[in-house]
């Protein structure tokens, strides 16, 4: 195939500056020794559910900021 | 059965209303002609955030999903709460890798994941490779979602196969129909429904038991009667490793299977993936507190049905009569809510078993027809014919599934569904890291392949499956009894086990990586690479990103396409 260049626009790279925050979550949850026990509880539920379940917005915060950064950095470019 | 008519009622009122949103389907958002694979296939590869947000999350958050991981829990405990680091790990992942994918795609009119591969590796072999893995870890779990309607039926007190059969035909019928857009449709009442239940019941039940406290000291309690030191509201020392490992194996198996792909590329830009990828957890959090269901099941003294077989240990000795751990969720369901609120939960669990197997049925018929017969039975296929050669799959796969329902015991399935996370998993060095590099050889991701499949194969018939008496351990079954696998059967010394996929998966690269170096040394010609770098990070808009029509061939290009 013949190779057409084209510009693949900056703000798409910069906005892999950030991607290193989607790797928070999955560290979070890798090591279950870090949260497999029962205290402290928190409304009668053990460390290792609400662990778990608090993960969850941790992880949505940290996927936004990856998907804003990379919006910002567009509309902040020359377009 | 009497006892059972308000349920009855309300469940086929919202199950027969849902099919017919499934015939509607066709009309929405229409396209001009249906005769295309894009159309059939993909909804027209158009769907914005909201639609994309159901359709994903109807397709990975399957009935299956809400009978059996409760169930995972009400038997076994903490090792069944892996479903929630699993989904925690998945988003980011597709968050990187399916976006990639999404954007060659859109450049190049993939429409399977073998398609990709196809076109990165110059080799139609390879593609069939990833697409027979595909279609054949795909079948089973079409077939799972039968069991999760035969579970809320068995519940309710009907048996024999007609109701099942007429599920089916119904779900057959309408995806025929109307493709992607059947379950893209049906997906919002789905997941609403499912809300509703979920959040009433995480409410309502322990408010009723007396509250988290008193739901987890009757699981402590029941747990610490029981002979097996493996269970327990907490994991086992021995069992850590295999928790990582299934959460993140399953994670990798998510994305490769071809459902989850055919999701991904059918919604319109790259903002749609990444809004869906920040907003899709929304999901995992249902699905924490669906999982712990299963200990209010244990607080509430729920008791799953038996299926009237005995379980006996092969040394002969009887346990004690086998039961149906998938009843236990509808079961509790019926003791909980009145009978109104049950018919809604049941109607729920039965059309979440219909969204996903559409979906799946349709991804494993787009692959039959563009890597099995566009490349080797009709390559001068037309759109229109691509479009009923996969029609008439998506039947097929369906049949086929309804049979081994059927025919088989339901077991089977489960087994196979395994095996079906173990094997889609060996398609991760082509499909996944295919994406990133175009370092290996043709030749080396096919031996890898058949490494992977070898070792995960053999691994999985080594897992026999025991129960713990209180005479000790007895083995129920020798082999395919689990996934996971004992590190002491590779001769090292402890008890840790670990996740077959995941050590298949390893074995497959490791493969993937010398025969690459062996090629590459050998001087043995390597296909060609169709892909540039920069059709990675191609979004809609961009001028490579074509219109729909590009790949149409001359044929059918004068006639105008209008979308």
């Amino acid at each position: 195939m013949t190779d057409t260049p084209y510009e693949v626009t900056a703000d798409r790279r910069a906005s892999h500056a950030l991607a290193w925050l989607l790797l928070v979550p999955v560290l979070l949850v890798a090591y279950p020794p870090l949260y497999n026990r029962s205290d402290p509880q928190l409304f009668g539920v053990p460390f290792f559910y609400w662990y778990q379940l608090a993960v969850i917005p941790v992880s949505v915060v940290c996927t936004a900021a990856v998907y804003r950064a990379g919006r910002r950095r567009r509309s902040g470019g020359s377009r | 059965m009497s006892a059972h008519v308000v349920e009855i009622g309300v469940f086929v009122a919202l199950f027969v209303a849902v099919s017919v949103l499934g015939f509607v389907a066709a009309r929405w958002r229409r396209p001009s002609s249906m005769e295309h694979l894009d159309e059939w296939g993909l909804g027209g590869r158009n769907f914005g955030s909201w639609i994309t947000w159901f359709l994903i999350g109807g397709d990975l958050y399957t009935a299956y999903t809400f009978v059996a991981v409760p169930a995972l829990i009400f038997g076994a405990g903490a090792a069944g709460f892996f479903a929630v680091p699993y989904t925690i790990v998945v988003y980011p992942m597709v968050f990187y890798v399916l976006l990639r994918l999404w954007s060659v795609s859109h450049v190049h009119g993939f429409v399977t994941p073998a398609d990709f591969v196809r076109a990165r590796f110059g080799s139609p072999s390879l593609a069939l490779v990833v697409a027979l893995t595909g279609i054949i870890a795909t079948m089973p779990y079409i077939a799972l979602q039968l069991v999760g309607i035969e579970a809320v039926l068995k519940t309710l007190g009907v048996t024999g196969h007609v109701p099942i059969i007429i599920a089916f035909v119904i779900l057959a019928a309408y995806t025929y129909n109307s493709g992607l857009r059947a379950p893209a449709l049906i997906a919002f009442v789905k997941d609403a429904l499912i809300y509703l239940v979920v959040l009433v019941a995480v409410i309502w039940i322990p408010a009723k038991l007396g509250g988290w406290n008193v739901i987890f000291h009757a699981a402590d309690a029941t747990f610490a009667k029981t002979p097996n030191p493996g269970d327990g509201s907490l994991l086992a020392p021995a069992s850590q490793l295999q928790y990582a490992t299934l959460a993140f194996g399953s994670a990798l198996a998510l994305f490769l299977y071809p459902h989850s792909v055919t999701g991904v590329l059918a919604s319109k830009d790259r903002g749609t993936i990444k809004r869906n990828m920040a907003a899709l957890p929304a999901y995992s959090f249902l699905l924490g507190l669906l999982a712990l269901l299963g200990y209010m099941a244990i607080a509430a003294g729920t008791k799953p049905l038996p299926t009237g077989a005995t379980l006996t240990a092969t040394d002969g000795t009887v346990i004690g009569p086998k039961t149906d751990g998938n009843t236990v969720i509808p079961l509790l369901f019926d003791q909980m809510f009145p009978h109104w609120f049950t018919g809604v939960a049941f109607a729920a669990v039965a059309i979440g078993a219909l969204v996903p197997a559409a979906i799946m049925s349709i991804a494993a018929a787009n692959l039959w027809t563009r890597n099995v017969y566009r490349e080797y039975l009709r390559p001068d296929a037309t759109p229109a014919q691509e479009a009923r050669s996969s029609k008439i799959a998506s039947l097929v796969v369906k049949l086929g599934a309804l049979v081994a329902i059927l025919a088989l015991d339901p077991q089977f399935s489960i087994d196979l569904q395994l095996i079906g996370g173990v094997i889609i998993l060996q398609t991760l060095p082509a499909v996944g890291l295919g994406l990133f590099t175009r370092w290996f050889h043709r030749g080396g991701l096919v031996a890898g392949w058949a490494a992977g499949m070898l070792a995960g194969g053999w691994m999985l018939w080594k897992v026999p499956q025991t129960v713990v008496t209180a005479g000790g351990p007895k083995v129920v079954r020798e082999h395919f009894g689990g996934s996971a696998f004992k590190l002491g059967e590779l001769g090292f010394d402890t008890t840790l086990t670990v996740y077959v996929g995941f050590l298949a998966v390893v074995v497959n690269l490791l493969v993937a990586v010398v025969a690459t170096m062996g090629l590459r040394a050998g001087g043995v010609a390597d296909g060609e690479d169709a892909t540039r770098s920069g059709d990675y990070e191609a979004d809609a808009g961009d001028p490579q990103v074509h219109g729909l029509d590009v790949h149409l061939p001359e044929s059918i290009k004068q006639e105008p396409v209008q979308y």
